[in-house]
């Protein structure tokens, strides 16, 4: 546990600015990878080849994407709310960006390694929804201002279950520090909390179950989190044309556009650790452990769950505003409440 | 309560089993052609001898009758024709039937053209007919005007002239012929008096 | 639990409503409509269409058209269904002259026509998945509708805009591997129509979007003089196919598939949907039943006229297209130009149910209600 920067250069300006950067340089070349992911996996399933002509089979074409966003016009309508209009997208940034802060990435190294780190989690993950909200305020577009509007509702009450699934985990971890959490989990694969947690004897099968709710539970808020299908009413183009980010052009749509993928890898993460082991290693501690293996596990494993998010996006259609609030209120949160009674329950009779 | 908890599990099942649709999807063989590089339809002689691309007109062909013209339905051909005149000498068309008019002008607008095919089906002589090219375009409406006559200004001009010295030379020879005609007839009926 | 979506009460609420203009460049109003829609909240409370974006005067144009210069207009009407569109005119012009076209002409254009009606219902069915977030089903619908496109490129030479149908016969003979290029498309409808039943009609959040969406009754239906899928899916077995049997659809063995109580309420976009996805398969039986008996020889071209003059008179003749009942009012003055031509167009009257159907839901139900009828704007508009 620990920081390794400060460890390498000691604790200064220097090495807290390297931290603060860190988290970035991992961002911008995900961001890319996973835009390329999207564009090809979607292509795949839909039988077709996707993108082709920059680079290799179209390896360029995020970057392609970027350079283009970068290059386009910055349209502010004129009557907007400028200076709402043009914060919106930074706060929304802001709020995926500050999540890296508490995630750790390996064994040897989180930004900061706070003992709140899912409640911290938790707390600016609501961040992202202010932005939102002024973004489709400012714009004075009744598509947005709708987006914006569905948007709230949404984050808040899909944060309810995520909060429940939360609470279980804390409860049996007796912490909120997600490198106790996963060094809870390390060992054999039996570890990690969705096969038990490390916990033997016959209690460990009767926890299993109300894991692996918690765990799809989380898998459908995180999704309604992030805005992603079947949750992307704020933004589903077919009936508000684009919601919230309807008039944002350029680096600012940008912005939007990677503060959402940043997200995805965010709660990707958040379920790797709460569920998975987080960095450790499925073969146990022998095995293609140590704190590089650990990047390379948490990384893959949360590349896993951004997958998953893909292939749910070209999957299925959207939901509608009021099922989306009956699925969150009266399936997910009840399900949670009880998965998390029982928890509470087991762990206190084990 | 039943129906409740059904819902939830007949939901998690439709979703797994799209899931699953899209999964076999991701390693099937993709149908996607690449266009420019790979192009069944000339390569291979994919696109179909009936295909109504752009059209071309073979001039030496065109007996200039017009009828594609008339059956044009969102007129985008023009023809202009003059008459032949003796002096140009005995004159076919590539068909081998005799030329009675020259074809100044057969300009067909893209723009406008609708690709309906009336038009070959309506020319007896079969001079205009599509070809299998389909791109083109051009910067400027004017451009995409084609006119399949060759002939330069002088030529025309030559022909048209032609024809109206034709014309003058006719009318004399006609008012002549007339003239003799009816001093004939004079003749005659002063024969028959 | 039975749940509803549409008893709201706003009694209490003191709010101002919003005017909010869906299109004319809005992403699912498939072409340039215009709504003008009242909301409260995210309830619909009016709706008006404004349309006319595409109007191009069609039916004055062919006042000026001879006979075989209208066809190539009439397939700019439902431009996604012009084999269909085109043949209650050419068989009005044929039977005002009295042409008894050949056997073999008949059963190719029973053939195309379904072919079409599959195409059509493929696009329905594809962009009303779109409408509802589901852009997979789109393309796998798509890739079918290609080699459909591909046999009607490889017969009249052009994929959209055929002008194919002419009175008297055919333009073309169709492609000598015809009949089995036809039966290989069948069984590629098929095996996706299974994929797609799964994938996209089964799948429990398409229900719940669709079901008891947009239910429209039978006697509304009938008052605004709705056909096609729009009609069958309230329950009402009507199909000109059957009811009038024109061209020789007396001999297929078919059924009218009309919308039932099975998974929705009859009449909601659901059962509009099922119903184009059942009409699918009952055309590929059609289609092999009509590659079967099809005559093998045959001049496709024979009895064309030497010129098309129709005697002085008028005809109404109307086809199933696959929105619904196309039909043309022709009259005659006995020269080479119709007189007057009135279309019946489908979308259009199915378009004037939209501000019946959809107040009380919400915006997101209402562009799968305008999806569900399944509009072309070159058809409404003209």
């Amino acid at each position: 546990m620990g920081n390794f920067v400060f460890d390498l250069i000691g604790k200064n300006i220097v090495a807290a600015l390297v931290i603060c950067i860190i988290p970035l340089v991992f961002i911008l070349p995900y961001a890319l990878i996973a835009i390329l992911g999207e564009l090809k996996i979607g292509a795949w399933m839909q039988d077709r080849v996707g993108p082709m002509r920059t680079g290799w089979k179209g390896v360029l074409q995020p970057v392609a994407e970027v350079v283009k966003l970068l290059q386009k016009e910055d349209i502010t309508p004129t009557i907007a709310n400028k200076p709402l209009f043009n914060l919106a997208p930074f706060i929304v940034f802001i709020g995926a960006f500050a999540a890296f802060a508490v995630l750790p990435f390996s064994e040897k190294f989180i930004p900061s390694g706070i003992n709140l780190g899912l409640f911290f989690v938790f707390a600016v993950g609501s961040f992202a929804v202010i932005g939102i909200v002024m973004g489709g305020w400012a714009s004075n577009n009744k598509y947005s201002l709708l987006g914006a509007m569905r948007s709230v509702a949404q984050i808040i009450s899909y944060e309810l279950p995520a909060g429940m699934v939360f609470l279980s985990i804390a409860t049996i971890a007796g912490t909120l520090d997600m490198q106790t959490i996963i060094l809870n989990q390390s060992g054999p694969i039996w570890n990690w909390y969705i096969f038990g947690g490390p916990q033997g004897g016959a209690i460990k099968f009767l926890f299993i179950p109300f894991f692996v709710i918690l765990f799809i539970v989380y898998l459908i808020s995180s999704l309604a989190e992030t805005n992603r299908t079947p949750f992307d009413i704020p933004e589903g183009e077919s009936e508000i044309v684009a919601g919230y980010h309807t008039e944002y052009s350029g680096m600012k749509f940008a912005m939007f556009f990677m503060a959402e993928y940043a997200n995805m890898y965010v709660v990707s993460a958040i379920i790797v650790i709460l569920f998975l082991g987080g960095w450790s290693s499925p073969f146990g501690t022998s095995f293609m452990d140590g704190p590089i293996w650990g990047i390379f596990w948490m990384v893959g494993k949360a590349f896993f769950f951004v997958f998953v998010q893909i292939w749910l996006r070209w999957t299925l259609p959207r939901l509608r505003v009021d099922q989306l609030m009956y699925l969150g209120w009266k399936v997910l949160l009840p399900l949670s409440i009880a998965c998390f009674m029982a928890i509470a329950f087991l762990a206190m009779i084990n | 309560m039943v129906k409740y908890f059904k819902d939830i599990l007949l939901g998690f099942w439709t979703i797994m089993v799209g899931m699953k649709i899209t999964m076999d999807h991701l390693f099937q063989k993709k149908v996607t052609m690449q266009y420019p590089e790979r192009f069944d339809p000339i390569d291979t002689g994919f696109m179909p001898d009936n295909s109504r691309n752009k059209l071309f007109v073979d001039i030496d062909d065109c007996n200039g009758c017009g009828g594609c013209e008339r059956d044009c339905p969102v007129n985008c051909i023009t023809v202009e024709t003059v008459k032949t005149v003796p002096s140009d000498g005995p004159i076919t068309i590539k068909s081998g039937a005799k030329r009675t008019l020259w074809v100044l002008k057969h300009e067909i607008d893209y723009s406008k053209c609708c690709f309906c095919s009336l038009c070959v089906e309506s020319c007896a002589t079969s001079a205009i007919f599509h070809t299998k090219e389909f791109d083109y375009s051009g910067y400027d409406r004017n451009e995409l005007k084609h006119d399949f006559v060759s002939y330069s200004d002088e030529e025309k001009q030559k022909k048209l002239d032609n024809f109206v010295a034709y014309q003058i030379v006719k009318k004399q020879e006609d008012a002549a012929k007339k003239a003799a005609d009816e001093a004939a007839k004079a003749a005659a009926a002063q024969i028959t008096k | 639990m039975e749940r509803k979506f549409i008893e709201y009460d706003f009694g209490r609420v003191d709010s101002e409503r919003m005017r909010l203009n869906v299109g004319p460049q809005h992403p699912s109003t498939h072409g340039v409509l215009r709504l003008e829609i009242e909301l409260e909240g995210e309830i619909v409370t009016d709706v008006i269409p404004h349309i006319g974006y595409l109007h191009r005067c069609f039916e004055k144009y062919c006042e000026q058209m001879q006979y075989p210069q209208v066809i190539p207009y009439i397939d700019r009407l439902d431009y996604i269904a012009s084999m269909n569109n085109e043949w209650p005119f050419v068989m009005g012009v044929e039977k005002m002259m009295n042409i008894q076209v050949p056997e073999r002409v008949e059963y190719i254009r029973v053939i195309f026509a379904e072919l079409n009606r599959i195409a059509n219902h493929q696009i329905a069915v594809a962009t009303f998945g779109m409408d509802a977030g589901a852009f997979t089903p789109f393309l796998y619908l798509f890739r079918d509708r290609e080699m459909i496109l591909n046999l009607f490129e490889h017969t009249s030479g052009a994929r959209l805009l055929y002008n194919y149908f002419w009175v008297g016969g055919l333009a073309h003979d169709v492609p000598p591997n015809f009949k089995d290029t036809a039966l290989n498309i069948i069984k590629t409808v098929r095996a996706t129509n299974e994929e797609v039943m799964r994938l996209l009609m089964g799948n429990k959040i398409f229900v719940e979007r669709t079901v008891k969406v947009g239910i429209l009754p039978a006697d509304v239906a009938i008052n605004f003089a709705c056909s096609g899928p729009v009609l069958r899916g309230s329950g009402v077995e009507w199909d000109l196919r059957k009811a009038q049997p024109y061209s020789i659809y007396d001999r297929f063995d078919f059924n009218v598939c009309v919308g039932s109580n099975e998974i929705g309420v009859i009449g909601d976009s659901w059962n509009r949907n099922i119903v184009r996805m059942n009409e699918m398969e009952q055309s590929c039986r059609i289609i092999e039943q009509a590659i079967a008996q099809m005559p093998n020889e045959g001049d496709v071209r024979e009895k064309f006229p030497k010129k098309v003059r129709p005697p002085k008179g008028e005809i109404y003749c109307s086809a199933e297209n696959p929105k619904g009942e196309l039909g043309f009012y022709l009259v005659a003055d006995g020269g080479n130009k119709p007189f007057r031509l009135k279309s019946r167009p489908t979308s259009f009257v199915n378009l004037a149910v939209l501000p019946e159907i959809c107040k009380g839901y919400m915006v997101a139900d209402l562009i799968l209600i305008l999806g569900s009828i399944d509009i072309v704007l070159g058809e409404v508009d003209r």
